[in-house]
């Protein structure tokens, strides 16, 4: 373990790690509006609010649609903010998901997975943000509330990075970790405000010749959100695609950044890897079934079976480099999904992992389980039953099911 | 609420323009004029935010801008939700002592489209929650940016392309939603209505509603030549002939007491001068169909809906109904 700053203890489930992270990154303005199963973060800091424990104006707006377009507006101004929502909520957001990273508006929103109806279903999947993964906003998944908390405080220095200047998602599984207790480390107030700092804007050149902070200022009066014809659209769009490659460079520097103060690191901010360097067989996951995984490997290690993971903790940007770097030697992979692409050649996860290892020479097997819809439990027995599966994949050397469900009726 | 501000033609002329030439709007739309009226009304800093809409459209076409104040566009049903955070985020920054501005009016405007129907939504909700924004609607009493579709603010009798004049059915077969005392309800402090003929009770109103603290709306009567099928040199008078007939009535409502403005308390005064419904309907295509002897019964029945309405509006105001 590094040398970092001393840390208080806290038992807290995800949702309050994220508002404890929230309170303490000196945001302006959150607006929000309660689902299940994010209430808590904003029943939280609407108690911090009250309580007088921050500096930040909470508006309770009317619907989803209406809080993300307030955070958006707010942060055009010139504030820094913060909203939390799921499933339905951020289904909801949809349209204003592509208008905030449009306008480069660098808002940090906490997602607690869920599933989307219908059937109706408050239990957590990844169905709602995969649904969102082209809508322009960085996403990072967690493992743990520990995490959890880390990141929320890392994405609002990535957000707000004048070279990156987009949205960004903190993504943690509904009930297993925005409900789930546990110890989290919390660094001092004044050092995530530190951390953080005061946001900054990028100075832009106005048609008058001036170089003026990019914000809506009565003084350097600027239009923003405007028409734009086929003979400019496509160049905003390029624009955004570059700031996500920037994007790649940004979360890595800000994680290692982090990791000084605080002392805890996860791979390299975006790949997440287990005992892959010597792996046979991997499998891929996101989010808080990476635990689950873990003690598979370490069960299976034991054996002498030369199983590993990668746990992608960032999901948008894809960071393609390191999955061909640390996959590229593995025999047999097995993408797992927690949400479906309908109609599609299996889950999201698979499509990117699949395709980003298809340029390789030498291509391992890659195979996809979707698991977990609406918050099914995911054993560590189904788990291993995934590790034999590549093992069986190796001793015949062909793939007979590419695309399989775990523990589902059939 | 009696305003300090006290203006003069020459003071309004004498204004720069802050919304300037150059837009795409079409000729003779009146939304254009209230746009640049709007804003001779100003009083200091401030920020425009704008539903997606005709107004949106021609005057904000990359690279180019109309607007010599701030702008932002984000989405159709949001105007308000924009005025929410544009107000939250200057409140607490001027807490924060990062802006130097005591304050910042924030206005937001948007058409029937953006405020009957999609976004009526956030509307309400800003206003619930006492944001201090002025919201102006330019009612031009369809959605003209898409090509001329039914809104709950085109009236009775209307033929749009959604509610076009058949063999069997007579153009729109509602009346307008009664939108202004929908805001009346919401107990804000400022509601009034106004039409770009009358500019002086308009610029009035607009910095009314800005001096006031908490929400303000201001209905704006907008016509629209292309949608109305109207003479694009008439909109004015249109403006004028619809506050005549009492189709569209001048009022004020401050916490919660209505009164009539000027051009309409004529009319309370002298009922002889209130013009019939049909010279209003007469000049505009988009009512043509009523005059042929098949649709002819809906004349009498939008004459009385607005007679309905119009006495209704009187007792508001605490006015005799003659």
């Amino acid at each position: 373990m590094m040398k970092s700053v001393e840390q208080k203890t806290l038992a807290l489930n995800g949702n309050e790690a994220v508002a404890y992270a929230v309170k303490q990154s000196d945001v302006d303005v959150v607006a929000a509006y309660p689902i299940t199963p994010q209430t808590i973060i904003v029943e939280r800091f609407s108690e911090y609010v009250a309580n007088g424990e921050v500096e930040t104006a909470f508006v309770c707006t009317e619907s989803e649609h209406s809080a993300l377009t307030a955070c958006l507006a707010a942060s055009l101004t010139g504030a820094r903010t913060f909203t939390a929502s799921a499933s339905a909520g951020l289904a909801l957001m949809h349209e204003m998901l592509f208008v905030t990273s449009g306008c480069r508006a660098p808002v940090v929103m906490a997602i607690a997975n869920r599933a989307l109806s219908a059937p109706i279903n408050i239990h957590g999947d990844q169905s709602d943000t995969m649904a969102q993964r082209d809508s322009g906003w960085i996403q990072i998944y967690a493992e743990n509330a520990q995490e959890v908390y880390d990141s929320i405080i890392q994405a609002f220095r990535i957000a707000e990075h004048p070279d990156v200047l987009l949205p960004a998602m903190v993504c943690l599984d509904g009930f297993q970790l925005s409900h789930s207790v546990e110890n989290v480390n919390v660094l001092p107030d004044e050092v995530v405000k530190k951390f953080v700092g005061v946001r900054q804007y990028p100075m832009v050149l106005t048609h008058e010749g001036k170089m003026v902070p990019l914000k809506l200022d009565p003084e350097n009066p600027m239009t923003m959100g405007p028409l734009a014809f086929p003979n400019y659209y496509f160049e905003f769009k390029r624009q955004q695609e570059e700031a996500m490659k920037v994007a790649l460079r940004v979360i890595r520097e800000v994680h290692d950044e982090y990791a000084k103060i605080s002392g805890r690191s996860y791979g390299d901010g975006l790949l997440d890897s287990y005992f892959l360097e010597d792996a046979e067989i991997a499998i891929v996951c996101l989010g808080s079934t990476a635990g689950t995984v873990k003690t598979v490997v370490d069960e299976l290690r034991a054996e002498g079976i030369k199983a590993g993971l990668l746990r992608m903790r960032t999901f948008r940007p894809l960071p393609v480099d390191g999955i061909k770097k640390v996959l590229g030697h593995v025999k047999a992979v097995a993408v797992m999904d927690k949400s479906m692409s309908f109609g599609g050649f299996g889950g999201a996860v698979f499509h990117e992992v699949r395709h980003a290892l298809y340029d390789l020479d030498k291509k391992p097997f890659v195979v996809n389980y979707i698991y977990g819809l609406g918050g099914r439990d995911t054993s560590p027995m189904q788990i291993r039953g995934i590790y034999n599966d590549l093992q069986e994949i190796l001793a015949k050397g062909r793939v007979e099911t590419p695309v399989k469900y775990v523990g589902l009726r059939e | 609420m009696q305003s300090e501000w006290k203006f003069t033609a020459k003071d309004i002329v004498e204004k720069p323009d802050l919304f300037m030439s150059g837009h795409r709007a079409c000729a003779g739309c009146a939304p254009a004029t209230v746009m640049r009226l709007i804003m001779k009304a100003l009083r200091g800093p401030t920020i425009v935010t704008h539903a997606t809409g005709c107004m949106e459209v021609v005057s904000t076409i990359y690279p180019y801008t109309s607007w010599a104040v701030p702008w932002l566009h984000t989405a159709f049903e949001n105007a308000a939700a924009n005025a929410s955070g544009i107000e939250t985020a200057v409140k607490m920054l001027r807490k924060k002592g990062r802006i130097k501005y005591e304050h910042v009016d924030v206005i937001a405007i948007a058409g029937d489209g953006g405020t009957y129907d999609i976004g009526i939504q956030a509307l309400s909700g800003a206003a619930e929650r006492g944001h201090d924004f002025l919201f102006v609607l330019y009612d031009n009493e369809a959605y003209m940016n898409t090509g001329i579709q039914r809104s709950g603010g085109t009236p009775l009798g209307a033929s749009t392309t959604t509610s076009p004049a058949g063999e069997v059915i007579p153009g729109k077969l509602e009346p307008k939603k009664p939108i202004a005392d929908i805001m009346v309800a919401h107990e804000i402090p400022y509601v009034a209505t106004a039409s770009p003929y009358y500019w002086r009770d308009l610029i009035a109103k607009v910095r009314k509603g800005l001096e006031v603290e908490g929400p303000a709306f201001l209905h704006v009567f907008a016509p629209c030549p292309r949608g109305w099928r109207s003479d694009p040199a008439k909109s004015i008078e249109l403006s004028r002939l619809a506050v005549e007939t009492c189709v569209f009535p001048l009022w004020e409502c401050i916490n919660g007491e209505y009164q009539l403005s000027a051009p309409s308390k004529v009319l309370a005064m002298a009922p002889q001068k209130k013009k019939p419904v049909k010279e209003y309907l007469a000049v505009q295509g988009r009512f043509r169909h009523l005059f042929a002897p098949k649709y002819e019964k809906l004349l009498d029945e939008i004459q009385r809906i607005t007679d309905q309405r119009w006495r209704k509006l009187l007792k508001k105001c605490g006015m005799a109904v003659v």
